[in-house]
């Protein structure tokens, strides 16, 4: 890791303006300890010479006013470094989250489930300890130890000569125990992690351990293993812990060092009292900061791993695909052709859909029938381009599609997932999801073609009743007919479904399948389903198998 | 399909700790105190328990602390270790001072001499004392987490898996766990410094108070405020930012969740931008929200310094008074004033401190639930000994109930397991088949009906003797972070190679092992996920015939494998289990045409009987029987397949 990331900084402007500040007040800090050393010394050398609380009131009161404006200093770069690291973490979330959307569902589901959301939320709060107190810290670290040295070398060459051999150790030492715990502790590594999850590991499992009568002696096997880990661990420790003993003993050291090489001349007269005070005060100040940046660069580790993985996804490219032709495409006009289309996911030896060829004409109603896993998924998936095809082309009328832009096309298309996701909000909104100004006439009508309105009405609230994970709790039926509405407010030229009826009753399965016949005949419909009842209104009936299609020619099956 | 019925075991799961797991430390369990073998470290019921320091005593953050008592020589090495380091520190700045004062009166060289030595003295030993602490109180709080883990071992080990609401949810188990992990930062962070503190910052204060009392008196109060009161307050100022932004955080969590969950639908329909606006508005809150919260957040750091910094001027100034009345020299008045600026470093860690004593007291909350849960079963206190020759099982009327509140699990069931008889125990999820299993393998107590085992009850055997006659394979066998020979031996630690091989070919799993570079040697990483849903299963198939228990339970053994993999593993294991008194539990009625009986549960009770009947006329069976309420989505669709074709 980089003591500083210059894409935290590059990515907004608060985290540049709050740079700026924070080296502001750093300097200003590092003034007041200066300042504040000279005074307190003042005072002691004055008040020795007999110089009472009238004759040193100035001085007594520049004491007080440090000390205060010490303090104020101490605040407002801790508000002023919340609040940029609030603005840096907004600006990144924004950008996070936008980019992760704009990578679209095939990349979003090879992620962890409910990573990005805490990547977005707590993994960027971490970045506070970052912003908030390593990034001040290390500006006092690079300027403190200088301007101390400047000015005892002003007062005191001799002692600054001290202290100028004596700090570049620590940074030296600092990164010659690093680079040694880095080596161990990588060859420990892997032990570590098994050692630390055995725990974890016994607890899942105790069940399994109880029916085989092996609980008991596992606790034997528990401390043994802690131990192990113990002994470990405290081995990477007991180097990595030297850094802290280098730091300690140097700043210690100089101090000492310079303590005794004053003291001895001031014996001998050759400096005078408040310059050996002076320096003595300012001594430890020069290494102080050297020693708490260290440990705040660990504390703001979490914070920096978490804006590396941002950074990483923003780095992610967006899948290539969106054309910048404008070109005017209609499906009720222009014919839908795939080539020789192949598809494979990457860890999977089979491809998922293997040099499929299909010609679909305007208002076709085309069934694809198959086991689950031949492809039918992945062919709707390649036709609302959530994927590309590895191998082979898809063309409307005589354009590429890879031609057409991404949005230009999905214009196009109105889509009944097998899942369908209900966002939070209302029932009319996400009924209206495609044309978010659909007045509340066009979205009950939907509604009624998808058999919906009925519960709908039913429901506290009706139209207007919340849905998502905070509202009411729909059955997989009542979902379907919300997307099937959400389907038929887009009035696109190519309705795509995925298993429609799955989830209803006959009666509302009979529905459906009516109102999809009765659709206006410029309309073309691909729908997936392992129900026969849908071959009988259907032109061709496809069916695939481990990922080809096999095209019976409108016999019914 | 697996997904759903997760996510409903889950919400259900998490409804229940939630209460059950905060309220374990104050609410007393039904059954009483007294007859409950107390697990270790722990020692509520005590006459003197009605004192007022009693309730101390059951603070979990005490308890977490008394947890640490057998090191507690280690841990005080410890606390000596950093006093002795910072109080090198402070008598370091102090008596150079005193040597610099010294000096510049032009005394000869013998009068300094002490305290030249002093002063390299005090340097050398801050830095070996402060790396010797720090080893000390590492190995220490690294001991005391394996002490801390096995007392809690031992009691999970009597409540796993009924008697903790965590064990229904992995996550719980896992947070558990790292609360368990959290006491050593207690034991580093939160116990060490305030106690080196409050030694070197009391030493600090007697040093003044013998020069000049009332600097002592200021250095004094100084010292509490930056070190008792403004840790806490900055802490509860920053709890209390985070509680008034939660709800604005949790909004646009779940913005963000809707949208990366929906983001096909979002894709397709074009809504994008719609969504990243809500997003957007979300955020803004949020950032607003901490922006304002930063004005309150900021105080602990200007707090501190203001403490340090008055302080060190009060001292200055009652010295300088002090000196121009005659009371006080130049040397005493250098002593003190240095002595009181490098005292504040004693109190420099505490903010730290505090937040690792307020982490460890609520997870202390959740370890003393687990202290607390009452035992799941009751074990007999005159166990009888276990019978010899064939084991017959026998269910009348058996009811659960897993909560007062909560309705029954099983209602009702009559079960025979006669020596060879395999039964086929069907129904959706949820319908109390696992309840079942629980109930054989002595995990939960009934609240009606018997359970014989060879005409007595099973209650009066002692359970671990019940496993050993009734086994199996329980519901998510756990495959462990280890070598597959020891995952399989595990259910026999004595059994041979050729035994485990043996087992391995009967689960069909032999060939595979001995076509892997490593062999019986791969280890499966953890929960098993260098093998296939089908390989793991298979293995805990094969642990199961190697157990070779009288009355063996496979419990949902095809779950989560695909339907090819699915209706293999159930040939083979019919096949390797005839013969053998076997209780099959399955949401899947395909296949079943071999077993001698098929019980169809639903809601707790016996929905359907029979001897194997004809595929369709079941599986219409069972679908009634799930309809009402939670048979998952994916399910109905891959049933059909039977019949469609």
């Amino acid at each position: 890791m980089r003591p500083v990331d210059p894409r935290l900084l590059r990515c907004s402007r608060a985290a540049r303006g709050h740079l700026i500040v924070t080296i502001g007040l750093g300097l200003t800090a590092t003034a007041l300890i200066l300042a504040q050393a000279g005074l307190l010394a003042h005072a002691l050398a004055m008040a020795a010479r007999g110089h009472g609380v009238a004759a040193l009131s100035a001085t007594l009161a520049a004491v007080a006013a440090v000390a205060a404006a010490r303090a104020l200093v101490g605040y407002g770069g801790e508000v002023a470094a919340l609040r940029a690291a609030a603005a840096t973490k907004s600006q990144l979330r924004r950008r996070l989250v936008a980019h992760a959307l704009r990578l679209g569902p095939a990349w979003l589901g090879r992620q962890q489930p409910g990573e990005i959301t805490t990547l977005a939320t707590k993994g960027l709060d971490a970045l506070d300890a970052y912003f908030a107190r390593y990034l001040p810290q290390l500006v006092l670290a690079v300027v403190v130890p200088v301007a101390v040295l400047i000015r005892v070398a002003v007062a005191d060459p001799i002692s600054a000569a001290v202290i100028g051999v004596t700090l570049p150790l620590i940074p030296v030492f600092a990164v010659l125990v690093g680079w040694h715990t880095k080596a161990r502790t990588r060859s420990q590594w892997r032990l570590l992690a098994t050692l630390g999850g055995h725990f974890l590991d016994v607890v899942e499992g105790l069940p399994t351990l109880k029916v085989f009568g092996r609980a008991r002696p596992q606790e034997e096997v528990i401390q043994t293993v802690s131990s192990a880990h113990r002994s470990a661990t405290m081995s990477v420790l007991r180097v990595a812990f030297l850094s802290a003993l280098v730091l300690e003993l140097a700043a210690a050291l100089a101090t000492a060092l310079v303590a005794v090489e004053v003291g001895l001349r001031l014996l001998t007269g050759h400096v005078g009292y408040e310059t050996a005070l002076l320096v003595l005060l300012l001594t430890p100040e020069a290494y102080l900061p050297l020693r708490a940046v260290g440990a705040q660069f660990h504390a703001s580790a979490e914070g920096t791993a978490a804006a590396d993985r941002a950074f990483q996804i923003l780095d992610t490219p967006v899948p290539a695909g969106t054309g910048r032709r404008s070109v005017g495409v209609d499906l009720r006009a222009d014919e839908l052709a795939l080539t020789q289309v192949t598809v494979s996911y990457p860890g999977r030896a089979r491809p998922a859909l293997d040099g499929a060829s299909l010609t679909v004409s305007p208002g076709d109603r085309i069934v694809l029938v198959g086991p689950s896993g031949a492809g039918k998924s992945t062919l709707l998936a390649l036709l609302l381009r959530f994927i590309e095809p590895a191998a082979g082309t898809i063309s409307v009328g005589d354009v590429d599609l890879a031609a057409i832009p991404v949005d230009a096309w999905r214009a196009q298309l109105a889509w009944v997932p097998q899942h369908p996701y209900l966002f939070a909000g209302s029932v009319a909104d996400n009924i209206a999801l495609g044309q978010p100004g659909a007045s509340p006439d066009a979205v009950r009508r939907a509604a009624c073609r998808a058999g919906a309105a009925e519960f709908i009405d039913a429901l506290p609230g009706g139209y207007q009743a919340p849905l998502g994970e905070r509202g009411l709790r729909l059955s997989a039926g009542q979902r379907q007919k919300i997307a099937l509405a959400r389907a038929f407010l887009r009035d696109a030229p190519l309705l795509l479904l995925d298993e429609p009826t799955a989830h209803l009753d006959q009666g509302s399965a009979r529905h459906i399948r009516e109102t999809i016949a009765a659709l206006p005949p410029d309309r073309t419909v691909i729908l997936v389903s392992h129900d026969s009842d849908w071959a009988d209104g259907a032109d061709r009936v496809i069916r695939l198998e481990h990922g080809r299609l096999l095209l019976p020619a409108g016999v019914a099956i | 399909m697996g997904a759903g019925v997760t996510a409903h075991k889950r919400r259900r799961a998490d409804a229940v700790p939630a209460a059950s797991l905060a309220t374990g430390a104050t609410v007393a369990p039904p059954g009483g105190w007294a007859r409950r073998p107390r697990a270790h470290g722990l020692r509520a019921h005590r006459p003197w328990a009605h004192r007022p320091w009693a309730r101390l005593r059951r603070d979990p953050l005490v308890r977490v602390l008394r947890l640490g008592r057998p090191l507690r020589w280690r841990l005080v090495l410890a606390v000596l270790a950093s006093a002795l380091a910072t109080g090198c520190g402070i008598a370091l700045l102090g008596t150079s001072g005193f040597l610099l004062a010294r000096a510049s009166q032009h005394p000869n060289i013998v009068a300094i001499t002490a305290a030249v030595v002093a002063v390299r003295a005090l340097s050398v030993g801050r830095g070996v004392s402060r790396y010797f602490e720090r080893l000390t109180s590492h190995d220490a709080a690294f001991r005391v987490l394996a002490d801390v883990r096995v007392a809690i071992y031992r009691r999970l080990a009597r409540l796993a898996p009924a008697g903790l609401a965590a064990f229904r949810s992995g996550d719980l188990v896992a947070r558990l766990v790292s609360d368990v992990d959290v006491t050593q930062d207690l034991f580093i962070r939160g116990v060490g410094p305030p106690l080196a503190g409050a030694l070197v910052g009391g030493g600090a204060v007697a040093v003044c108070l013998l020069i000049l009392a009332p600097a002592g008196a200021m250095l004094a109060l100084g010292l509490l405020a930056a070190g008792a009161m403004v840790p806490p307050l900055a802490l509860a100022v920053s709890r209390r930012a985070a509680r008034t932004t939660a709800p604005v955080r949790g909004e646009l969590a779940a913005t963000v969740t809707d949208m990366m969950s929906g983001a096909a639908d979002l894709h397709a329909f074009g809504a994008q931008d719609e969504a990243l606006a809500a997003a957007a508005v979300a955020d803004g809150r949020l950032t607003a929200a901490a922006r304002r919260s930063a004005l309150a957040e900021g105080l602990g750091t200007g707090l501190g310094m203001a403490a340090c910094g008055l302080t060190v001027w009060a001292v200055l100034l009652l010295g300088v008074a002090a000196v121009s009345a005659g009371t006080l020299t130049r040397v005493p008045l250098a002593v003190v004033t240095l002595t009181a600026l490098a005292a504040f470093e004693a109190v420099t860690p505490l903010p730290a401190a505090a937040v690792a004593i307020t982490a460890a007291r609520s997870s202390g909350r959740r370890i003393a639930a687990v202290l607390d849960a009452p035992d799941p079963v009751r074990e007999p206190s005159s166990p009888l000994p276990l019978p010899a020759g064939p084991v017959h099982v026998e269910l009348r009327g058996v009811q659960v109930r897993y909560a007062p509140d909560e309705p029954l699990a099983l209602d009702g069931l009559d079960l025979d397991l006669s020596p060879g008889r395999r039964v086929a125990l069907v129904g959706p999820n949820g319908a109390g088949k696992s309840t079942v299993a629980s109930v054989l393998l002595r995990f939960c107590e009934p609240a009606g009906g018997t359970v014989r085992l060879n005409g007595a009850d099973l209650a009066s055997y002692r359970g671990d003797d019940v496993r050993a006659l009734i086994g199996g394979c329980p519901q998510d066998p756990h495959i462990f972070d280890a070598t597959i020979r020891d995952n399989l031996r595990l259910a026999r630690p004595g059994a041979t190679d050729g035994e485990l091989a043996d087992a391995a070919a009967r689960a069909r799993l032999l060939g595979w092992i001995e076509s892997l570079p490593r062999g019986w040697d791969t280890r499966v990483g953890a929960h098993g996920t260098a093998l296939s849903g089908g390989e793991r299963q298979r293995l805990a198939l094969a642990r199961a015939l190697l157990a070779d228990p009288a009355v063996l339970i496979l419990d949902e053994p095809t779950a989560h494998l695909d339907s090819e993999a699915r209706s293999a593993l159930l040939a083979d294991l019919l096949d390797v289990t005839r013969g053998r008194t076997t209780l099959l539990i399955t949401h899947e009625p395909e296949g079943l045409a071999d077993v001698d009986e098929v019980v169809v549960l639903d809601h707790g009770r016996v929905a359907r009987r029979d001897t194997p009947v004809p595929q369709v006329h079941l599986r219409r069976v069972v679908r009634a029987a799930g309809h009402a309420h939670s048979l998952p989505p994916g399910n109905p669709t891959s049933h059909g397949k039977g019949i469609r074709q």
